[in-house]
C-alpha cells in the first residue's frame, strides 16, 4: 500500500463526495412540479464556467488520461497531432447547436435528447431507437469506464480491483443518485479544474526531468526519427485516417448525447458564449499537454510495454509521491466525470423516455422521484456488479458507442434543428444506417484494414447523411414549420 | 406595430452563428493540416526547432491551437447577439 499516494486520492474522493451532496441539497428545495427538470437537467441553469467544464470533464475519459498518452509514447508527435483534433469540439458543439437547440428546447420542454427528437418528429419509432441506442451503448461505455477507474486505483494504490471498484462505485452513486445532473456538472467543474492543474504539472515535472524539451526531442530522434514525424513511430500513421479524427473526436461529437443534453442545460446566451472561450481553451491544453506528457515520458522511462500504465508510472517517477497522488487524481476525475454524467444519462433515458412515455404517462410527483432516485440507483448497482467479471459482450458494445452513437444521431439533431425537410422517415432511416453501417465496417476493418485509409467512422456519417436527405425528401416532402405555427 | 417578418429573429442569430462555427472548424482543419503535413513531410534531418519543438508540430497544433482560441473569443465577443431563450419575452 502506498500511502502517499492514497492521502490525496481519498481526499480528493471525499471533497467530491461533499460538493456533490452539497450541490444535491439545493435541488431538495426545488418545486415537485420543477422535480425531473432540476433532477435531470440541473433546471437549466448552469452558467458559463460549470458549463464548459462539465463540457470538457464529461467528453475528457479515461482514453484522454491514459490511453491516448499511452499511445503517443508508442507513436511519437503523429498521435498528439491526432489528438489535437478535439480542440474543434471546444466551440464546435456548442456553435452549432448553439442557441436554437436550446430555444427548441425549452419550447418542446425537452429535458433529454429523446424528447427533442420525439417532439421535433413526432414518431414512436424514432423515441425507442434512439432510447434503445443510449441505453445500450451508453450503458456499456459507462461499465467500461468504471473498470478503467477501478483499475486505476488498484494500480495506484494496491489495494485489490474487487475493493478499488467498490470505493469507486459507492463515492459516484452516492452523490449522482442524491444530487442529480446538478450535483453532476458541479463535481464535473472540480474534476476538469483538477485536471486542468494535474496535466499542467506533471508537464512541468517531466520536462525539467528530461532535461528540458530540446534534450528529450534529441533522445527522441537517437531512438527513432519517426516520432518526431506526424507519420509515427513506423511510419505508418496515415494523413487520411489522422485527418478522419476531427469526424470521430471532433465535429461528430455534436451526435453524442451526453455532450448534446449539455447543450440543453444552460442558463442563458451569456454562459454559452463565455463556455466557448473556456472550453476551447481548456480542452486545448488538457490534450495538448496530456499527450505531450505521453510523448516526453520515452525517453525518461522507456520500456512501458501497457500503454495505460505510462501515466501513472511517469508521475510516481518525477514527482514527489504526495504530488503524484494529486496528479493522478485527474484521471480519477476524468473517470469519474464521464462515468456520473453517463449514470444521470442513461437513468434519464430510462425514467422520462420509457417509463414516463410508454409505461406509466400519469404517474404522481411521488412516484417519478422514487423511480428517478430508484432507477438512477439500480443501474449503478447493476454497472458494479457486471463490472465485478465484465462480460464479453458489454466489452465488444463499448467498441461502438463512440461512433456508433455519432453515426446514428449527428443528423437527426443537425438536420432535426436546421433543415425544414427533415422528417421522420429521414431520422429513422439515417439512425438505422448510421448504426449498422458503423457496427459493419468496424468489423470488416478489423480483419481487412481501413477502407480507403480512413477511420470507421467516416462513410457510416456520410451514408447516414445520404439516408435521411433521400427518405425525408422521397417519402414524404413537407416543410416543418420552427415557429410552432405561433405568430 | 411592425408585422413579425418571416420566422424567428432569433432563428436567424442562431442560423449565422451555426455557420460562423462550421467556418471555424474548416479554417481550424486547413490551418492544422496544413502545417502538419506542409512542414512535416520533410526529411527530419531539415525539421528545426521552435521552443524546442519540432516546427510543424509547432505551428500546426501550438500556435494553431491558440490562434483558434484567440479567433474563438473575438467571434464570440463581437460577432455573437444575446438573444432570450424563453418565450415570454420574444413577443417583439
Amino acid at each position: 500500500m502506498n500511502w502517499a499516494v492514497i492521502i490525496p486520492l481519498l481526499i480528493f474522493l471525499i471533497i467530491i463526495f461533499f460538493i456533490g451532496i452539497w450541490s444535491g441539497r439545493k435541488g431538495a428545495k426545488v418545486a415537485d412540479a420543477d422535480f425531473l427538470q432540476d433532477y435531470f437537467l440541473g433546471g437549466r441553469g448552469l452558467g458559463g464556467f460549470v458549463l464548459a467544464m462539465t463540457m470538457v470533464a464529461t467528453y475528457g475519459s479515461a482514453s484522454s488520461f491514459l490511453g491516448g498518452p499511452g499511445t503517443a509514447y508508442t507513436m511519437g508527435f503523429g498521435w498528439v497531432l491526432l489528438a489535437m483534433t478535439q480542440v474543434v469540439t471546444g466551440y464546435f458543439v456548442l456553435m452549432v447547436l448553439g442557441k436554437k437547440f436550446a430555444i427548441l428546447a425549452r419550447r418542446y420542454d425537452a429535458l433529454t435528447l429523446v424528447d427533442f427528437l420525439k417532439a421535433r418528429y413526432n414518431s414512436a419509432p424514432v423515441v425507442i431507437l434512439s432510447a434503445a441506442a443510449i441505453i445500450v451503448f451508453l450503458f456499456s461505455a459507462m461499465a467500461a469506464q468504471w473498470i478503467g477507474g477501478a483499475r486505476l486505483v488498484e494500480s495506484l494504490t494496491g489495494v485489490s480491483y474487487h475493493t478499488a471498484l467498490f470505493i469507486f462505485a459507492v463515492s459516484v452513486l452516492v452523490y449522482v443518485t442524491v444530487g442529480g445532473f446538478r450535483a453532476v456538472a458541479v463535481t464535473d467543474a472540480v474534476q476538469g479544474a483538477v485536471m486542468v492543474i494535474g496535466t499542467l504539472v506533471l508537464l512541468g515535472g517531466v520536462i525539467i526531468a528530461g532535461g528540458g524539451i530540446p534534450n528529450i526531442i534529441s533522445d527522441l530522434i537517437t531512438e527513432n526519427p519517426n516520432l518526431v514525424t506526424p507519420f509515427g513511430a513506423d511510419g505508418n500513421l496515415g494523413m487520411a485516417y489522422v485527418s478522419s479524427f476531427w469526424i470521430l473526436v471532433g465535429v461528430g461529437v455534436v451526435g453524442l448525447p451526453q455532450i448534446a443534453v449539455r447543450s440543453m442545460a444552460y442558463k442563458n446566451s451569456r454562459s454559452m458564449h463565455r463556455a466557448l472561450i473556456i472550453g476551447t481553451v481548456v480542452t486545448g491544453v488538457i490534450m495538448l499537454n496530456m499527450h505531450l506528457i505521453g510523448v516526453f515520458a520515452r525517453p525518461i522511462l522507456p520500456g512501458i510495454d501497457v500503454g495505460d500504465k505510462v501515466i501513472p508510472m511517469i508521475a510516481m517517477d518525477v514527482l514527489p509521491a504526495w504530488l503524484a497522488g494529486l496528479v493522478l487524481a485527474a484521471p480519477m476525475a476524468a473517470i469519474m466525470s464521464t462515468v456520473d454524467s453517463l449514470l444521470i444519462l442513461v437513468s434519464s433515458t430510462v425514467v422520462k423516455d420509457v417509463y414516463l412515455n410508454y409505461i406509466k404517462p400519469e404517474a404522481g410527483i411521488k412516484t417519478v422521484k422514487r423511480i428517478s432516485f430508484g432507477v438512477t440507483a439500480l443501474l449503478g448497482a447493476i454497472v458494479y456488479i457486471l463490472a465485478l467479471d465484465p462480460p464479453d459482450l458489454l466489452i465488444f458494445l463499448n467498441l461502438f458507442a463512440f461512433g456508433g452513437l455519432e453515426a446514428a444521431f449527428i443528423w437527426p439533431i443537425v438536420l432535426g434543428l436546421y433543415w425544414k425537410y427533415a422528417n421522420k422517415y429521414g431520422a429513422i432511416a439515417s439512425m438505422v444506417t448510421g448504426m449498422t453501417s458503423y457496427i459493419a465496417i468496424y468489423q470488416w476493418s478489423s480483419s481487412n484494414g481501413n477502407l480507403f485509409g480512413l477511420h470507421p467512422v467516416v462513410l457510416p456519417v456520410v451514408l447516414s447523411l445520404i439516408a435521411f436527405v433521400v427518405f425525408s425528401l422521397a417519402v414524404k416532402r413537407e416543410a416543418y414549420d420552427f415557429d410552432g405555427g405561433k405568430v | 406595430m411592425v408585422k413579425k417578418e418571416t420566422g424567428d429573429r432569433r432563428f436567424r442569430v442562431a442560423h449565422r452563428e451555426a455557420w460562423i462555427g462550421v467556418g471555424l472548424a474548416l479554417f481550424n482543419f486547413i490551418w492544422w493540416f496544413g502545417f502538419a503535413y506542409g512542414l512535416g513531410s520533410r526529411p527530419v534531418e531539415e525539421y528545426t526547432y521552435i521552443w524546442g519543438l519540432p516546427d510543424w508540430f509547432f505551428y500546426s497544433c501550438v500556435l494553431g491551437f491558440v490562434v483558434v482560441a484567440v479567433l474563438v473569443a473575438i467571434v464570440v465577443r463581437f460577432f455573437f447577439t444575446e438573444v432570450p431563450f424563453e418565450e415570454e419575452e420574444d413577443a417583439r
